[in-house]
């Protein structure tokens, strides 16, 4: 046959394929897998005692505590922002809505830490809303509103970025046949609109989820970095490293990279069983 | 339920998709909206269901003024043109949404919204696929889902935006005379829309042809196929063939030669006649001009022939008796037979 002699044209020879692939490899052994490797080894250097006792130490447990309530509050804020300004572009039609596409995105496009002075000159000590919110008694930056801001700020274009493709290629047919059988608004969400995106919005918030625990930029500059007050799981590791607390620090940062895992293994999970409903395209 | 349009006029950014639109659809009557794209058949019928507002005009269902009423009020069975089937429910949850969505004082029980849902699963055939989800249904079958689910809220009204679009040429056909027979069962008033002329020809009772955004003509298969009303409704409606023509003194000319056809106005008009209605002649006035291409075409055989002069040559197709001698280049005769000129 002349099967062998055929080259498949978009096809490369084995020795350039293996060669990619080998360089992918490496450059993911030693990029990715070797510090998540290094953290745990670390973590353990002396014994899963001490990575027990370092993970109950007070200013640890309310550094985790910290960054459950700050996910707590910014997720399901980002979930109903995310959800209603993707209703708001994919079905219908305003002006200036390239224009909110953009603005969602913009969290993306900025540096954190700008994102976080933002907040700091905005509700800072020294400037024009912080002194009359003090009166009020209420603190926003150096305290968890400004932390809790900060991260809702940077975490919100997850859940919508990933709702508009699907909603807008979905388009407005479903919920139209859902009205004209007499469903009301609410009905027509409930019962059409959200499960034909519950996929696509639980991957959504948990990407979302994901950034808002391990955020560090904008977090930091609004803190202050009171130790138990207002340090969040991922300033702690670095005031913990900074006091050459290797094991400590690295505790706490190897719950972080369990975080990272479980997300990984959910995201691998939603994208292989539901993969055709979170992207755009699909049709029944 | 008696529907009438009055007056419709409906913009989209400033582009107007119908103008002064007016109708009046008979209770019981099965009625096809049909047109190329864009000549405003779809969104007639998606403002008699109240899925678009009006920019004027209104709409009345029996004596009522529905323009205002929501869609929900409205009570309209709506088929839309891909089904629009909830895709993560069963046929029997699809079937039974509206009558689940009810307010809590009209909706049946439970049991009884699922009796019903069956009834209306067999009654369009499907007996047996209730548990099935609409991916796992063939084209036909879902449209059956589609028809089954507008039919669950007791509709007055049942409307059709293109719906056999989306299905093969054989499953169409054998749909085709269902809904017929549907509609002839349970009596709705049914409007449909349509851009296949055959199918809006074999089904209505009456065909509203529209282009532009403006209805052309109304009436019978018989009417707009045998009596169309303007050349819009003559080239659209099966297969014509247009001429200019002039008539002076009461007679036909074409290219300053009589064509032995007699109309009672003077003036430039065209000439309008279809290929059946043509007759071959031997001598006296009449079209003329060398074949320059023929085809059989079943029993019959097309020919098409160059009329006209060289620089400005017509060509126009007609049938010729199978013994005819067609071949390119040979001269042919003819005259129309049953014609019509617009001015």
């Amino acid at each position: 046959m002349s099967n062998e002699r055929f080259k498949n044209p978009i096809s490369e020879s084995a020795p350039v394929r293996y060669g990619l692939i080998a360089a992918v490899l490496a450059f993911l052994a030693l990029f990715v897998l070797t510090p998540l490797v290094i953290v745990f080894t670390e973590a353990f250097s002396k014994g899963i005692e001490e990575y027990l006792l370092a993970l109950q130490e007070p200013d640890a447990v309310s550094a985790i505590r910290l960054t459950l309530l700050v996910a707590a509050i910014a997720v399901p804020a980002n979930l109903l922002f995310g959800l209603a300004a993707s209703w708001a572009i994919a079905k219908f039609d305003f002006r200036g809505k390239s224009f909110l596409i953009t603005l969602i995105d913009l969290p993306f496009s900025v540096s954190p830490v700008i994102s976080g002075l933002v907040y700091v000159l905005l509700f800072g000590a020294n400037s024009m809303l912080g002194p009359i919110l003090k009166s009020y008694g209420l603190q926003i930056v150096f305290a968890v509103p400004g932390i809790v801001l900060a991260t809702i700020f940077v975490t919100f274009p997850f859940v919508a970025r990933e709702l508009i493709p699907l909603m807008q290629d979905q388009g407005t047919g479903d919920e139209e046949a859902a009205i004209s059988l007499g469903a009301n608004g609410w009905q027509a969400f409930w019962y059409v609109t959200l499960p034909n995106i519950k996929w696509a919005l639980l991957y959504g918030v948990l990407l979302c989820n994901a950034r808002a625990m391990g955020e560090f930029g904008a977090v930091s500059v609004v803190s202050g970095h009171i130790r138990g007050l207002t340090n969040t799981m991922p300033l702690h590791v670095e005031i913990l490293y900074n006091d050459y607390n290797v094991v400590g620090a690295f505790a706490v940062a190897s719950l972080l990279a369990l975080l990272a895992l479980l997300t990984l293994v959910l995201r691998t999970i939603l994208e292989t069983r539901y993969g055709s409903e979170l992207s755009a395209g699909q049709k029944h | 339920m008696e529907i009438r349009v009055e007056k419709i006029r409906k913009e989209f950014e400033l582009y107007p998709a119908l103008h002064d639109v007016s109708l009046k659809i008979e209770s019981g009557e099965l009625i096809a909206l049909l047109g190329p794209s864009g000549s405003g058949k779809t969104t007639l019928l998606r403002l008699i269901a109240g899925l678009e507002q009006p920019t004027q005009g209104r709409i009345f269902f029996g004596n009522e003024d529905a323009s205002y009423r929501s869609v929900q009020e409205r009570n309209v069975g709506f088929v839309f043109q891909h089904y629009a089937l909830f895709r993560h429910m069963s046929v029997l949850d699809n079937v039974a949404f509206g009558l689940k969505v009810r307010p809590k004082g009209q909706r049946p029980p439970k049991a009884e919204i699922r009796r019903r849902a069956l009834e209306l699963l067999e009654m369009v055939q499907l007996t047996g696929l209730e548990k099935r989800f609409p991916s796992q249904l063939s084209g036909g079958q879902r449209q059956r889902v589609a028809l089954a689910r507008a039919m669950a809220i007791e509709p007055k009204v049942l409307l059709l935006d293109e719906p056999f679009g989306a299905l093969d040429a054989k499953v169409r056909k054998e749909l085709r005379r269902w809904l017929r027979e549907f509609h002839d069962r349970t009596g709705h008033t049914t409007v449909f829309v349509t851009h296949d002329q055959e199918e809006a020809l074999e089904l209505a009772d009456r065909v509203v042809v529209m282009s532009q955004g403006k209805i052309e003509q109304v009436g019978s298969s018989d009417d707009v196929y045998d009596r169309p009303n303007s050349p819009f409704v003559f080239s659209f409606i099966g297969e014509s063939a247009n001429l200019p023509v002039k008539v002076e003194g009461g007679v036909v000319h074409f290219h300053g030669a009589p064509t032995g056809l007699t109309a009672q106005r003077d003036g430039e008009a065209r000439l309008f006649f279809r290929p059946q209605d043509v007759s071959l002649i031997e001598e006296g006035p009449g079209l003329t001009g060398p074949v320059t291409a023929s085809r059989r075409l079943a029993g019959t055989r097309i020919a098409e022939v160059e009329l006209g002069s060289a620089t400005e040559p017509c060509h126009v197709e007609i049938e010729v008796p199978l013994e005819a001698s067609a071949t390119n280049g040979a001269i042919l005769s003819f005259r129309p037979t049953r014609w019509k000129l617009f001015y």
